[in-house]
């Protein structure tokens, strides 16, 4: 009943779709082992062909994330849609470890559908879990990616994160005076995106809030840079900060209440925190060099900020009820943009490490054992934005001359791109779990 | 590069059209002194004369000379910046005490400088970037005469490049200030 209600509400945000920039997904990096599993194309008992394959969208959705490798279904010795009709003997000979099937049929006296699917571990021969899930056909996507959550959290024993969905700006360059800069959501693998702010003037800093219902931004259109909150469903938005100079990164703290964000009234850019229900502005940070890019811990406790008081940009914390700040980096000359990974030690940032090598990655850096991972090898990678279920982050980053997003797992094994089909994209923010 | 020499290009028209008027003035002034000199008879006072408008058309060459740069100056409105440095280049020093000084004298006049930085590293840390090099100059403006609540500042960071190449050299049309 909770996923039916989940499916019923997504039509609702769905209906108004505009053309977006259209991202196409590419897979670059796979792991070397990944577990076979077959996944049966579903049977569907209606005449009419239906829009979506929910097996393929399971099957891309599991390759994605480069654990998994999808048997081809033309290599299938047979195509069993129910329980009853699985002979594991056919999946052992093509050594898969895992088996998904499906059927589609007609929800009995409405028009909507019904999808029942059954997974099963080949090698033990058992049924590990079996549901219905109801919906329109216009939702066959949804409940793919549904699926794909509950097999992916059957093998791994990490929540799925593939209905969840994704924030970027697009930048469409006409002519030396006209730019159309767009603020568009998609799913997480850039299917179905759609623009929900256009503006001539430079939008930056898309944010989630915390329930998946609002986006906080930074737009130009008076020609100053301004924070603005929009609700998603409605288009419905406001402009919330009207100071002198930069108004800038707007980040919701994970309990909804309040908004981190960067102005420059007193001088210089440095950190506050409003409380949303009374507007009330904390500072959190008081240095003549600049202090941006908030971001919160997991417990709202707390603030990740990049400064250059010692010359360079650094990571530093801050406690929200104020004190000296604690620097956390220290080994690279320049290292910004810092957010934890869910464990709360997992510091991923984007990092340029001497002057000379004059690259800037993403990495992570673990503040307990000091160790540094570098993740990338693109030059000019920036906006590093984390999967809620911390298995992967998305960025931007330059190919030939034009922005793309890229997104890798935390042990850099895995990549996959969503570059556009027009246009530069930039700033990624994966949205939280919205189901 | 483009912008760059277009600057200069642009300076020298102004430059060369300046010293034409200057030209056409001169010649006026040729055909007015011909009338005095046929009349003159005396020597030593023609001598005099000659000095006192020899001294006259110096002062008006200097007045030229100065308006000239200051237009040129006045029509210089980007200023480029190092990797990393908020300062303004120490050769542009002449040309903004210029900028502060009209401002000054002309104190109902508004300017806004917009700071940019180049796409390398975070946008949002650019955005701030951008606002020092701003500020680098109003501060410089405001030494120079001019009140601060004649000039906005803003940041575009790196959302408004002047060249979209990732070469230095488009770089280093990026970073800069544009005064509007």
């Amino acid at each position: 009943m909770r996923k039916m209600r989940h499916i019923f509400w997504l039509t609702l945000i769905l209906t108004n779709m505009v053309t977006a920039a259209e991202l196409n997904i590419e897979i670059t990096q796979g792991v070397d082992n990944p577990i076979p599993i077959a996944v049966v194309p579903f049977s569907w008992e209606g005449t009419s062909a239906l829009s979506e394959d929910v097996a393929a969208v399971v099957s891309a959705d599991l390759q994605q994330v480069g654990e998994f490798r999808a048997l081809p279904p033309g290599n299938m010795l047979s195509m069993p849609d129910e329980a009853a009709e699985v002979f594991f003997r056919d999946w052992r000979i093509l050594a898969q470890d895992y088996l998904l099937v499906g059927k589609i049929t007609h929800s009995p006296g409405s028009q909507l559908v019904q999808v029942q699917y059954e997974f099963f571990d080949v090698a033990r021969e058992q049924k590990l879990i079996g549901e219905v899930l109801t919906g329109s056909v216009d939702q066959l996507r949804d409940i793919a990616h549904e699926i794909s959550n509950v097999v992916f959290e059957q093998v791994t024993g990490i929540r799925g994160a593939f209905s969840t969905e994704i924030l970027y700006v697009s930048a469409q360059f006409v002519s030396p005076e006209l730019t159309y800069f767009r603020i568009e959501k998609a799913d997480y693998d850039g299917h179905r995106s759609q623009v929900l702010v256009e503006s001539q003037e430079p939008l930056m800093s898309p944010a989630w809030s915390p329930d998946g219902r609002q986006i906080a931004y930074l737009s130009f259109e008076t020609n100053l840079p301004r924070i603005y909150i929009q609700e998603i469903a409605t288009g419905e938005r406001r402009q919330i900060t009207d100071f002198p100079g930069i108004n800038s990164s707007p980040v919701w703290s994970p309990d909804g209440t309040k908004l981190a964000m960067v102005l420059s009234k007193d001088g210089s850019p440095d950190v506050y925190v409003m409380d949303l229900m009374t507007n009330q502005l904390t500072r959190l940070t008081d240095h003549p060099r600049a202090e941006t890019e908030p971001s919160w811990t997991a417990d709202s406790r707390s603030v990740l900020f990049t400064s250059d008081r010692t010359g360079q940009p650094q990571i530093y914390q801050v406690g929200i009820t104020g004190g000296f700040p604690e620097r956390l980096t220290f080994d690279c000359f320049y290292c910004s943009k810092g957010r934890f990974l869910p464990d709360g030690k997992n510091l991923v940032h984007v990092r340029r490490d001497t002057r000379e090598d004059n690259s800037y990655s993403i990495a992570i850096f673990n503040i307990e054992t000091q160790r540094v991972i570098t993740l990338t090898d693109t030059s000019l990678d920036e906006s590093p934005s984390v999967a809620p279920n911390g298995s992967m982050i998305m960025f931007a980053t330059k190919v030939n001359g034009r922005g793309i997003l890229d997104a890798v797992s935390i042990d850099g094994r895995v990549k996959f791109r969503l570059p556009s089909a027009q246009g530069d994209v930039r700033e990624p923010s994966w949205s939280p779990f919205l189901n | 590069m483009g912008t760059h020499s277009m600057k200069f290009f642009r300076t020298t028209i102004l430059a060369l059209s300046i010293m034409g008027v200057a030209a056409c003035s001169s010649s006026g002034d040729e055909d007015m002194m011909e009338a005095p000199a046929a009349a003159d008879t005396s020597g030593i006072d023609a001598t005099t004369a000659a000095a006192q408008r020899a001294e006259q058309e110096r002062l008006a060459r200097e007045r030229e000379a100065q308006q000239r740069m200051e237009a040129a100056a006045l029509n210089t409105t980007v200023f480029y910046f190092d990797f990393d440095v908020s300062e303004f280049m120490a050769s542009d020093r002449d040309v903004l005490a210029i900028h502060g000084r009209n401002l000054a004298a002309n104190s109902s006049r508004r300017i806004r400088l917009e700071g940019h930085a180049d796409e390398r590293g975070t946008r949002e840390y650019n955005l701030a970037l951008g606002e020092r090099r701003a500020n680098s100059i109003r501060d410089y403006l405001v030494v120079n005469g001019a009140s601060l609540s004649q000039i906005e500042t803003v940041s575009y960071g790196e959302e408004r490049p002047a060249n979209t190449g990732q070469s230095e050299a488009s770089y280093r049309l990026n970073r800069r200030v544009e005064i509007k």
